[in-house]
């Protein structure tokens, strides 16, 4: 028994080291990710609603003009603690393409039950990707964007960029079309009573937060499903493995 | 026997280990996977321009549609890591030496039908390494001399990876796993007719070698389905995407090519065996060798009984044996690694990638090729012991067995 849980605790340490070492080995020259103690980390990790919409209002701000977010559906921001009125106000902002009764297109306001916009105009040459699972497309994932983020430094050796490229210390390659999107503190207002400040580092934070929660809602769901399930099975398990030893009692094996 | 009385009253040997559960969860995860993936089947679309959004609204708008996911997809990995660890089972006791050999054929064609069942699954939410890794794999079709162009774009049902590529392997991907089920049952009516290997690898020769099936593996297998339980919680509910890669969160795009193409973990060996073969072999390219090589280190496993001809079936008795197996642990350990980084790359000091590659498959078809005869030749095994319950009479002490105590009768 004890050499069956060593070889499987070995065999598995071993596959999830492969794993791993097969994802540094494609880091190349970058630094480290900065670590942020997300609130949704841990085993019992949960997303902060404040946090989420303060989010909300730096992708507003700030993503927003050249960033989709269409896997999201207005009504999806109420999970966020935002009311129904203010939903409402918010996807009235945004148009949509609306066939009339003579058949042309017109543009009407975005309603509650409609996704948020696809943006699909280039920028610096590129479109700028959709942000609906930026945190689960990337390698590093949260702490990847939040390091993004906050990554932008000038190019070493004085090295000279076109116009419309950036020096990024953790973009694979360093140079990114993207601007330095969060560049001053306040850059963005948070109006909720109880708000820090709206610093870089802070809206880095919040934003990445948020784009977690576009990639993942059901994060809080799911682990606290897998706390229920967990305490369940052991001590069920332990129920099960009781059974075996009484059943085998006294039988030569 | 009625086929109740098969389940409940089969002989099986007294000796088990834990190593004898892996047979009956990787069943369990067949039933899961079947299940999880015919709900996931009512929602999910398969159509490039659908395919990624359906599999999205399954996460997010789907009453527990995340979970139905995830269970199916880490589902994936649980049913390889279970019947890997059930195969090297077969590898250390012997399992698929005389006269099991059906039953070790049987269980090579269900690993052949998973492997082309889950190929097919990870294509169908269409993100990057959906579609990369389809292009890759149904790409080495081409590689067959006269006819492989043509028999490659017969299977894309087109000029290159496309819808109609899509919608086959969701029919593919529906019907196999039923084909499965049909094999596993042959596979174990097979393990009916022959019973059960046992950990020292000798036949039972006695009732007082065998117990029934219920309740003593009934419940030990229930034992052993909650610990296995307890691990695939820890993976879905906490760490659903460890074994994922990202890039198959973003959309399948044929103008962009990933940076890193690889596939899922548990096909990793496989891949390095396939890059391996970097050199042409006279009139047969490189492309063609690696196809040949990879196909031959799963077909070899159907001539292993003949090609490892001891016969002492367990390897607790063959102290040399014992040794290769485990090297042939490690060796496909290694494949599994270096099939997961770039051929280019530097995997020790001055040792690259594709060179540990090219050693690791040497070696693998060393073990079987040249290893296992000379050792079946030379080896001494370890004296067996007499009966399945002769060192339990002798080692253990005390208590009275639950079979007789009787002298043993012959056979």
């Amino acid at each position: 028994m004890r050499k069956t849980i060593f070889i499987s605790a070995i065999a598995f340490g071993l596959s999830a080291a492969i794993q791993v070492s097969s994802v540094q080995a494609a880091g190349g020259d970058s630094p480290a990710l900065e670590k942020v103690d997300w609130s949704f980390s841990s085993v019992f990790g949960t997303y902060r609603l404040k946090q989420l919409r303060r989010g909300f209002t730096v992708y507003q701000g700030v993503c927003a003009s050249c960033h989709g977010l269409k896997l999201l559906h207005y009504r999806n921001l109420a999970e966020i603690g935002l009311s129904i009125a203010q939903i409402k106000a918010i996807a009235a902002d945004q148009t949509k393409k609306v066939r009339n009764d003579e058949g042309e297109e017109e543009d009407k306001p975005r309603e509650i039950k409609d996704r948020l916009p696809e943006m699909t105009n280039k920028v610096n040459n590129k479109v700028p990707p959709d942000l609906s699972l930026m945190a689960k497309a990337r390698l590093g994932g949260p702490n990847y964007l939040y390091s993004l983020l906050v990554g932008y430094k000038k190019p070493p050796g004085g090295k000279k960029l076109d116009d419309g490229q950036f020096w990024n210390a953790y973009f694979p390659g360093h140079v990114i079309a993207m601007a330095p999107p969060i560049t001053e503190d306040g850059q963005v207002e948070y109006t909720e009573k109880g708000s820090p400040k709206a610093t870089v580092k802070q809206m880095a934070e919040d934003v990445t937060a948020f784009l977690m929660w576009a990639a993942e809602p059901n994060l809080g769901d799911r682990k606290r499903m897998g706390i229920k399930v967990l305490l369940f099975l052991l001590i069920f398990t332990a129920v099960f493995y009781a059974i075996y030893r009484r059943v085998w009692r006294g039988v030569k094996h | 026997m009625s086929m109740a009385d098969h389940f409940m009253k089969n002989p099986s040997p007294r000796n088990l280990n834990y190593w004898w559960n892996f047979g009956s969860l990787a069943g369990l995860t067949l039933i899961i996977m079947i299940v999880t993936g015919l709900f996931l089947s009512m929602h999910y679309t398969p159509h490039v321009d659908f395919a990624f959004d359906s599999v999205e609204r399954i996460m997010r708008d789907v009453n527990y549609g995340w979970l139905l996911r995830y269970v199916h997809m880490n589902g994936g990995t649980m049913f390889f890591l279970v019947v890997y660890i059930h195969i090297f089972r077969g590898m250390y006791y012997g399992s698929y030496k005389a006269p099991r050999e059906l039953l070790w054929w049987l269980g090579i064609v269900i690993f052949i039908l998973m492997m082309a069942t889950a190929f097919m699954g990870y294509v169908l939410p269409w993100g990057q390494m959906s579609f990369w890794g389809a292009k890759v794999i149904t790409n080495l079709f081409s590689a067959i001399p006269l006819v492989g162009e043509s028999v490659t774009e017969w299977l894309w049902g087109g000029f290159t990876v496309g819808n109609p590529t899509l919608n086959r392997f969701y029919s593919l991907h529906f019907l196999l796993p039923f084909a499965i089920l049909g094999v596993v049952f042959l596979h174990v009516w097979a393990l009916h007719t022959t019973k059960s290997n046992n950990p020292l690898g000798i036949d039972m020769k006695g009732p007082q070698d065998s117990i029934p099936f219920h309740p003593y593996y009934t419940y030990k297998d229930l034992f052993g389905v909650g610990i296995f339980f307890i691990v695939f919680a820890v993976i879905v509910f906490f760490a659903p995407n460890f074994f994922g890669e990202p890039d198959n969160y973003i959309r399948a795009n044929e103008l962009v090519t990933p940076p890193h193409i690889v596939p899922e973990w548990y096909f990793l060996p496989f891949y390095a065996i396939l890059r391996s073969i970097t050199f042409d072999i006279w009139f047969l390219d490189a492309k063609l060798l690696g196809v040949i090589a990879m196909g031959a280190s799963i077909l070899i496993l159907f001539v292993l009984p003949w090609l490892d001809s001891s016969k002492v079936r367990s390897a607790t008795f063959r102290p040399i044996y014992k040794w290769f197996f485990w090297i042939f642990v490690l060796d496909c350990l290694v494949l599994g690694y270096v099939g997961g980084n770039s051929p280019d790359d530097m995997a020790i000091v001055g040792v690259k990638f594709v060179t540990l590659g090219q050693i690791a498959t040497f070696w693998y078809f060393f073990h079987f090729i040249i290893l296992l005869p000379l050792i079946s030749r030379i080896e001494r095994p370890k004296p067996l012991p007499h009966s399945i319950s002769e060192p339990v009479l002798k080692g253990g002490g005390g208590a009275a067995t639950a079979a007789s105590s009787q002298p043993m009768e012959k056979a």
